[in-house]
C-alpha cells in the first residue's frame, strides 16, 4: 500500500517558548537531538510533533524560556479506550509496524517494593550507630562451597584448605547492568566504567563486545555472551572478571535483540566484529541451547576457555516458572544467576512484549530464593536482582528477599541526564546516552558523569548502612534472605505467600 | 610433539593436558582413543599448533579457538568450531549439528555430511573470512541468520536433494555456494540465487583446491560443472517490521 502523508496522530507534547524571555541564543536548536527547534527568521519556532519530552532543551536554556507541557488538546478520557491504545491503533494503521520503544514498561502495575516495610530495633537487640560502628557491605559473587575445611600453619593460625571457586569481590552490593556499546554510547560506557572502578564494583558489556578503551577496566567488567556472539572471542572471554551468558532480559523475555544497521558505524563494527551497516541481530534463542544440558555445555565451554578462573553468570528474565528455571541453571553449573524483572529497561523492544510479558522481580526473587534453599543448592550460585531498582530502599528489600546484589541500569542513565522518555531506539538521545551521533555523544563527559555515578552509589551504600544499623545488624550478609525482617502492607494473602513475608502488624 | 592416550580420560583432564602442553611450547599433539570428550581445543591460541584426533571427539570441538589446526580422522559431534576466531578444523567423516555457530574466521572442512543449523550466525569481519566447506549434504536451518563469511555446499555422492528446509532463513550477509541447484521453494525469501561468475570460480578454486588436498581427492571431481551462489537481498532484512512509539 502507498503511504498516506496525512497522519491523524496529534503531538504528545508542546514545546512552548516564552518569546519575551528568549534571547535567540539558539542553544535549544543545538541541544535538541530530535530537531524540534528551528530559527524562523526572527524567533525560535518549535515543531511539537518531534518533541519527546527528553528535557534537554529547558535544562540548557539559559533564560528559562522553554516549557514542555503535555498537549492539552485531549483525546477524550475513557478508562477502557485509553490514549495509549488509540495512539497505537493510529500509528499501526499508518505504518503496519510493530510498535517499539526504549526503557521499561510505562504501565501502572503494582510495585511490590512499595508494599514492603523494613523492620527496626527498639529497646532490646538495640540498633547500631553506623556513624561509629563498622558496617560491612562487601559482597562476593560466585559459587560457595557447601562446607569449608581448615588447616593450621606453624604458628597455629587457621588457613583455608578448601579451594574456593572464583569470586567477584564487590565493595558494595551493586553492579551496573548490561548495556552494550551500540545501545548506549561509548562515553556513557566509559562513565559507568570509571564509576565501577572507583567504587570497587563491576559493569557489564552487554552483547556489544569490549571496546579497546575499556580493556584497562577489565577487573571491573563482566563480559557478556549472547546469541549473536558479537565481539566474542577467546581474549574477550579472558579480559573481564567474569563471563555472563545472556538468555533473557526483563524488558523483553523470550525475544532477541536487534541493533539496526544505521547504528553500525566503524567503531561499533570493530567492537562487535561485524561489517559496517549490517543489522546486528541477536536471535531470540541461542541456537545451540535447547535444554539445561545444552546450557551446561556452553557454561563449561566458557569455563574451559577461561581455565576455570572466571565465574560464569547466566542472565534470565523473570517469567512464570522462574524458580524451576533458576534451579536448572544452578544445576547446569552457573556461578551467578542474574534475574531481570519485567520492569527492566532496554534499548529497544516491542511494546507488546515490554508491557505484557514477565513477572515482578520481587515475586520472582522470593520464589527463587525459597526454591534454592529447599533444594539445598542456594550456596551453589549468587543471585543478582534487577528490573528497575530505583533507590537504596529497593536494593535493601531485594537483598532481604534473597538477592546477593542488585543491578543498576536505568538509574545510572538517569544520572547522566536521562528523563526516561523511552525513545532510546531512535538513536537521537539528546543527552548523548543512547545515540551514536558524534555531535550528541560528545556532550556526555565520562569524567563528570562517572563522578556522579560514584556519588549516587556511595550515597545509596551509606543509606544501606543506616538501615542495617537501624535493624541492628552490622553486615549486609546478615540481612540476605532474612525475610522475617520484612512485612507487607496492602497485600493479599496470595501475595504475602508468594513473597514469603507476614503482613504488617503480625 | 606429544601423544596422549585419551582412553577413559575425563574431558577436563584431557583438555588440561593440552593446555599445559601448549604452555610448555608443544606444537603437535596426537590424541589417541578419543571417545566423545567435550571441548577439545576450546579457547586455545597459536597458529602453529596442530592437534591430530583419532577417534570421535565430543561437542564443542575447537570452540572459541584462535589459530590452531585440528584434524579429526573420524566423525565429529555437535558444535564444531563454536564462535571460532581463526584456525582450521578438518573432519574426515561427518559432523553433527550447529557447525561454526557465530564463527568469525578460520576454516572448517568436512568431508562428509553435516547436521542441522550449519553456519548459523556466521559472520565475516574486515580481513577475517570464515569458510565452511561441506562435501555431502546438510540438515535444516542451514545458514540461518548468516551474517558473513562463505559456505560451500558440494553435495558430492549425493543423488538426492542437497538442500534442506528453512534454507538460509534470516540470512543478511555472506555468500553460499552450491554445486547443485536445489529446489527454490526451500530458499528463504530473503535471498537471491545467481550463477557463479569468473570471480566466484577463482575464489572457489582457491579454497576447493585446499579442500581437495586436505582429503586427498581430485579437484577436477569437485570443480566440474557450474556453481550457483546465494546472497542476501538486504543487509537489513527486518528493518521494515518496526515503528517507533
Amino acid at each position: 500500500m502507498t503511504k498516506s502523508s496525512f497522519s491523524s496522530i496529534q503531538s504528545e507534547y508542546l514545546a512552548l517558548i516564552d518569546h519575551t524571555k528568549c534571547v535567540r541564543c539558539k542553544r535549544c536548536i543545538q541541544n535538541c537531538g530530535w530537531g524540534t527547534y528551528s530559527f524562523g527568521g526572527d524567533k525560535i519556532i518549535a515543531d511539537h510533533f518531534k518533541c519527546v519530552a527528553c528535557g534537554r532543551c529547558y535544562t540548557y536554556c539559559p533564560e528559562g524560556a522553554i516549557s514542555i507541557v503535555k498537549n492539552p488538546t485531549v483525546i477524550r478520557e475513557n478508562y477502557n479506550w485509553q490514549e495509549y491504545h488509540i495512539r497505537n491503533i493510529w500509528k499501526q494503521s499508518e505504518t503496519g509496524g510493530i510498535v517499539i520503544s526504549g526503557m521499561g514498561t510505562t504501565f501502572k502495575y503494582k510495585k511490590y517494593f512499595d508494599h514492603i516495610l523494613l523492620d527496626a530495633c527498639q529497646v532490646t537487640n538495640p540498633s547500631i550507630d553506623p556513624l561509629r560502628e563498622p558496617m560491612e557491605l562487601k559482597t562476593y559473587l560466585g559459587k560457595k562451597p557447601s562446607k569449608i575445611e581448615l588447616d593450621f600453619n606453624e604458628e597455629g593460625e587457621p588457613v583455608l584448605k578448601t579451594k574456593m571457586p572464583p569470586q567477584i569481590e564487590l565493595q558494595t552490593p551493586f553492579v551496573f547492568g548490561a548495556m552494550s556499546y551500540g545501545s548506549i554510547s561509548l562515553n556513557a560506557q566509559k562513565a559507568v566504567a570509571l564509576a565501577a572502578r572507583a567504587l570497587g564494583i563491576v559493569m557489564n558489556t552487554g552483547e556489544g563486545g569490549l571496546h579497546d578503551d575499556l580493556i584497562p577496566f577489565g577487573k571491573n567488567i563482566i563480559v557478556q555472551v549472547a546469541s549473536g556472539r558479537f565481539g566474542v572471542h577467546r581474549d574477550y572471554l579472558n579480559s573481564g572478571i567474569a563471563v555472563e551468558i545472556k538468555i533473557g532480559q526483563g524488558a523483553k523475555p523470550g525475544i532477541g535483540g536487534h541493533l539496526p544497521g544505521e547504528k553500525i558505524g566503524m567503531d561499533i563494527s570493530r567492537t562487535r566484529m561485524i561489517p559496517i551497516g549490517t543489522d546486528a541481530i541477536s536471535p531470540a534463542p541461542h541456537h545451540d541451547i535447547y535444554s539445561i544440558e545444552d546450557l551446561r555445555q556452553l557454561i563449561f565451554a566458557i569455563k574451559e576457555a577461561t581455565n576455570y578462573e572466571k565465574p560464569v553468570s547466566v542472565k534470565v528474565a523473570a517469567v512464570h516458572n522462574i524458580a524451576a528455571i533458576v534451579s536448572g541453571i544452578v544445576r547446569a553449573g552457573a556461578d551467578i544467576v542474574y534475574i531481570d524483572g519485567y520492569t527492566g529497561g532496554t534499548g529497544a523492544a516491542p511494546n507488546i512484549i515490554k508491557d505484557h510479558v514477565g513477572i515482578p522481580i520481587e515475586l520472582a526473587l522470593a520464589q527463587v530464593d525459597e526454591r534454592l534453599r529447599d533444594e539445598g543448592i542456594r550456596n551453589e550460585a549468587s543471585i543478582i536482582a534487577a528490573g528497575s531498582i530505583r533507590s537504596s530502599a529497593d536494593a535493601v528489600k531485594a537483598i532481604t528477599l534473597g538477592a546477593d546484589a542488585v543491578a543498576i541500569g536505568t538509574a545510572a542513565l538517569i544520572v547522566m541526564g536521562c528523563h526516561v522518555c523511552g525513545r532510546c531506539n531512535t538513536g537521537n538521545c539528546s543527552w548523548g546516552i543512547t545515540t551514536q551521533r558524534p555531535e550528541l555523544v560528545r556532550r556526555l563527559d565520562p569524567e563528570v558523569y562517572g563522578e556522579r555515578l560514584y556519588n549516587l552509589i556511595s550515597a545509596w551504600s551509606h543509606e544501606i548502612q543506616e538501615v542495617l544499623g537501624a535493624m541492628g545488624v552490622n553486615s549486609i550478609e546478615s540481612l540476605r534472605g532474612s525475610r522475617e525482617r520484612l512485612r507487607g502492607i496492602e497485600l493479599t494473602d496470595a501475595e504475602l505467600r508468594v513473597l514469603g513475608i507476614k503482613h504488617a502488624g503480625l | 610433539m606429544i601423544t596422549i592416550d585419551a582412553k577413559g580420560m575425563y574431558y577436563r583432564d584431557l583438555n588440561r593436558l593440552i593446555r599445559e602442553g601448549i604452555a610448555k611450547g608443544v606444537k603437535k599433539f596426537f590424541l589417541e582413543n578419543v571417545n566423545g570428550q567435550y571441548y577439545i581445543g576450546d579457547g586455545i591460541k597459536g597458529d602453529d599448533i596442530v592437534i591430530n584426533v583419532n577417534g570421535v571427539p565430543g561437542n564443542d570441538l575447537g570452540a572459541f579457538m584462535d589459530g590452531p589446526t585440528i584434524i579429526v580422522n573420524d566423525n565429529a559431534q555437535d558444535n564444531v568450531g563454536n564462535t571460532m576466531n581463526a584456525g582450521k578444523i578438518l573432519i574426515k567423516g561427518d559432523a553433527g549439528d550447529v557447525v561454526g555457530y557465530g564463527m568469525r574466521g578460520g576454516r572448517i572442512y568436512i568431508l562428509g555430511n553435516a547436521g542441522y543449523r550449519v553456519g548459523i550466525h556466521m559472520k565475516g569481519y574486515n580481513e577475517q573470512l570464515p569458510v565452511i566447506i561441506i562435501g555431502g549434504k546438510v540438515g535444516s536451518f542451514f545458514a540461518e541468520y548468516m551474517a558473513g563469511g562463505v559456505i560451500i555446499l558440494l553435495g558430492l555422492n549425493d543423488t538426492g536433494d542437497t538442500g534442506s528446509d528453512y534454507f538460509a532463513v534470516g540470512m543478511h550477509g555472506g555468500v553460499i555456494y552450491l554445486r547443485k541447484k536445489i529446489d527454490f521453494s526451500k530458499y528463504s525469501k530473503e535471498v537471491e540465487l545467481y550463477e557463479a561468475d569468473d570471480n566466484d570460480m577463482a575464489f572457489l578454486k582457491k579454497y576447493l583446491s585446499e579442500y581437495a588436498d586436505s582429503f586427498n581427492i581430485s579437484i577436477e571431481d569437485i570443480m566440474g560443472g557450474s556453481f550457483y551462489k546465494i546472497v542476501p537481498s538486504s543487509a537489513r532484512p527486518y528493518a521494515h517490521l518496526y515503528t517507533s512509539a
